[in-house]
């Protein structure tokens, strides 16, 4: 996460109220950094402009990768480096290789996107994540602003914010 | 939304299928004229009795050379490893067989091929000498004793397999078959539509309520294919099934068959219509009960009917699970009674399901490009797509194991099944047709989101899938009874095509006309809330 240190939050009660004050705020020229709420919302994804992840391509990488290695694995050890007549088989028998491509690549694939995704949302183990308002996990709903990102003042920030339906707006700052 | 939208089966509608139907009929007596006037010349002694004894040809004709063996004299392939004509079957099928010896195997015997256990198929070695085949009738012999029986194993499934001719069956033998392969697809279909609102039902889906009529309308079908199925079996079964045959079970007949006669506790004919009224009866009597429930819940809005539903549901997918398997035997898996796998009932189930779901797809699509069910977005295609996509892979996933452990274990009896598919000139093709169909095509057409979120890519995709598991079953069917006189020639176009436009179109009509029954949209079911807000990320 970049240096952002001053933040307004605007905490809601009903993830309707919320889905709705996403559109106002924005309308108003505020730039909302991310909104925290204790379970998934449907739309608020679309709400904020998100574009669909891309971690269904890095997970085809990763399981492209696994599926070469253990091919690549499978025939080297195999057919190449220690050839062995199995029943009378063909010394590559591609079906018998099936299921172990297959599970490196579900393997590998499942690792990937894993690594990927919690390096992508800073939840890396070195990582601080930043709580806004511990509330957010249990029955509020957190909309963040970062100051620095917007040209108007706190103090107008706060009037958009109360009047698309915040309970109350909080300062916060992070080292 | 609308909830009192209502399906009309407009006469439009009824035109296309009447005119698909004649089309079917056209085909059909076009193929049937073919196969008459084509097979008048081969007709005189060779009846599908003929075929029969040559596809698992028993020891006894070889060696007692009864009549039949003089008919087909001139085809050694079908006496394959038999006393008589061993030296014969050496040489012919030296070709198609390797020995357990062999240094490297090559590239054509890469599948299947033989081991130290399937002592039968060393007959056939390199070596065509008559110390080899002195060799060979006493592994053979060696082989029965194992199996305490005679020879059943690879030598005639290889034999028969790679005879690679055709055996001359009476041509009326493939409409059967053809009638019996569409009716078992189209049923099954109507089948999965039961299931598939009897596990959204249980599932508490949300997603599915208003969409429930289609797959509802589905079972509808299922008293014809009753009818189809009992009237196939009384008149035909003789036909489509050789374990049928009275002699097979005679211990002085040249025919017995030991193995079929170990089978007979389950496999005999009364019992095996029975199992058939009782797997109907079943599935019938709780469509219908279903079906009940939901119209009265349309008439009453009382949402008892909606927790009794669940609970029948629940009687459904039980009963289903253990049905549909043993259909899975009797009406698949014993036209080739010597064969067993014990994957074979869920293969169907994942054949059948995809087949199933595409055709719900499908539906959904068309209904939706033709303007009703107006609350049907992207969301609902997406996880019908999801669906399609999903069981294509599980079809996959299933037919792979059937696969792979045949192959692997390489055992004499089920290896036959995949010999008669995969290495002859007839089903090659097909084969490797249905692998790419049912697979590839989906699964890298599904794979993007975007794919399955779009109707049109959706309705070619499910067209696709509903051939290929047609394919899928015309390779479970046809080569147990039409030997290797099938596969795609110039007939097909006529024939299969012909029969399959015939049932489709018959089945469309009883399944519209029961759609337009009933309102569309199941008005009062709990959860049509919920269907119609539904959203996927």
């Amino acid at each position: 996460m970049e240096k952002a240190n001053n933040f307004l939050v605007g905490i809601y009660d009903d993830e309707d109220v919320l889905l709705d004050a996403v559109g106002k705020v924005k309308k108003s020229g505020v730039k909302i950094y991310e909104c925290y709420t204790p379970f998934p919302v449907h739309g608020l994804d679309d709400a904020m402009g998100y574009n669909y992840s891309n971690l269904p391509i890095v997970g085809f990488l990763c399981g492209m990768t696994g599926t070469i290695c253990a091919l690549v694995m499978m025939i080297g050890m195999m057919g190449f480096d220690w050839p062995m007549d199995i029943g009378g088989r063909p010394y590559i028998p591609l079906p018998d290789f099936i299921p172990i491509t297959f599970e490196l690549t579900v393997l590998l694939c499942a690792f990937g996107m894993t690594i990927s995704f919690f390096i992508v949302s800073n939840l890396n183990p070195w990582s601080t994540p930043r709580m806004f308002d511990p509330r957010s996990v249990d029955h509020k709903f957190v909309m963040a602003i970062d100051l620095a990102d917007n040209k108007q003042d706190a103090a107008s920030i706060t009037t958009i914010l109360k009047g698309s339906g915040a309970t109350e707006v909080n300062k916060k700052s992070f080292e | 939304m609308n909830r009192d939208e209502k399906f009309i089966f407009t006469s439009g509608a009824k035109k296309k299928l009447f005119i698909t139907l004649g089309i079917g009929v056209l085909l059909l007596a076009i193929g049937v004229f073919m196969l008459a006037t084509q097979s008048d010349h081969h007709e005189g002694g060779h009846g599908h009795e003929v075929v029969r004894e040559g596809f698992h040809a028993e020891p006894g004709h070889a060696l007692t050379g009864d009549s039949v063996t003089e008919v087909h004299a001139q085809d050694e392939h079908l006496q394959g490893a038999h006393a008589t004509n061993i030296e014969e079957a050496t040489i012919d099928s030296s070709s198609s067989v390797v020995t357990d010896t062999t240094p490297a195997p090559t590239g054509e015997q890469a599948v299947m091929n033989a081991d130290s256990d399937t002592a039968v198929s060393s007959i056939a070695a390199h070596e065509d000498n008559n110390k080899a085949a002195e060799e060979a009738v006493n592994s053979s012999e060696t082989h029965h004793a194992e199996h305490a029986g005679p020879a059943h194993g690879p030598a005639e499934h290889e034999v028969a397999a790679h005879a690679g001719g055709h055996h001359e069956v009476h041509w009326t033998t493939r409409l059967i078959k053809d009638l019996w392969l569409n009716n078992v697809f189209f049923a099954g279909i109507a089948l999965i539509g039961v299931f598939f609102i009897a596990f959204n039902y249980i599932a508490w889906a949300g997603w599915s309520a208003g969409i429930k009529r289609i797959p509802e309308a589905f079972g509808a079908y299922l008293p014809f294919a009753a009818g189809i199925t009992i009237l196939l079996l009384i008149f035909f079964h003789h036909d489509l099934f050789h374990w049928t045959h009275a002699e097979m079970y005679d211990k002085t007949s040249p025919e017995f068959d030991p193995i079929l006669d170990a089978k007979k506790g389950y496999l005999n004919v009364p019992f095996f219509m029975i199992r058939t009224v009782v797997y109907f009866a079943i599935w019938i009597s709780l469509w219908k009960v279903l079906r009940y429930f939901s119209i009265q819940q349309d008439l009453t809005g009382d949402v008892k009917y909606h927790f009794k539903s669940v609970v029948w549901s629940a009687v459904f997918v039980v009963t289903f699970g253990i049905t549909e398997s043993m259909v899975a035997w009797d009406w698949l898996m014993s036209t080739d009674p010597h064969f067993f796998s014990t994957m074979f009932g869920w293969y169907v189930f994942a054949s059948w399901f995809v087949s199933g779901l595409a055709l719900i797809t499908l539906f959904v699509v068309v209904l939706k490009e033709n303007g009703y069910l107006a609350f049907i977005n992207e969301n609902h295609l997406h996880d019908l797509g999801k669906f399609v996509f999903a069981f294509t892979v599980f079809w996959t996933y299933v037919w792979f194991e059937q696969f792979l452990l045949i192959y692997y274990a390489n055992i004499p009896e089920e290896v036959g099944y995949f010999l008669q598919r995969l290495k002859t000139d007839a089903y090659t093709p097909i084969f490797f047709l249905s692998l790419v169909i049912n697979f590839g095509f989906p699964f890298l057409g599904l794979m993007t989101r975007a794919a399955k979120r779009q109707g049109t890519i959706l309705k070619v995709v499910c067209i696709g899938v509903i051939m290929g598991h047609w394919l899928d079953f015309y390779m479970m069917i046809t080569p147990p009874i039409l030997g290797q006189s099938g596969g795609l020639d110039a007939k097909f176009l006529f024939v299969e095509v012909g029969m399959t436009m015939i049932f489709a179109s018959i089945f469309l009509f009883v399944i519209l006309t029961a759609l337009s029954k009933v309102g569309l949209v199941a008005k009062n079911h709990p959860m049509l809330e919920e269907s119609e807000h539904h959203s996927v990320f």
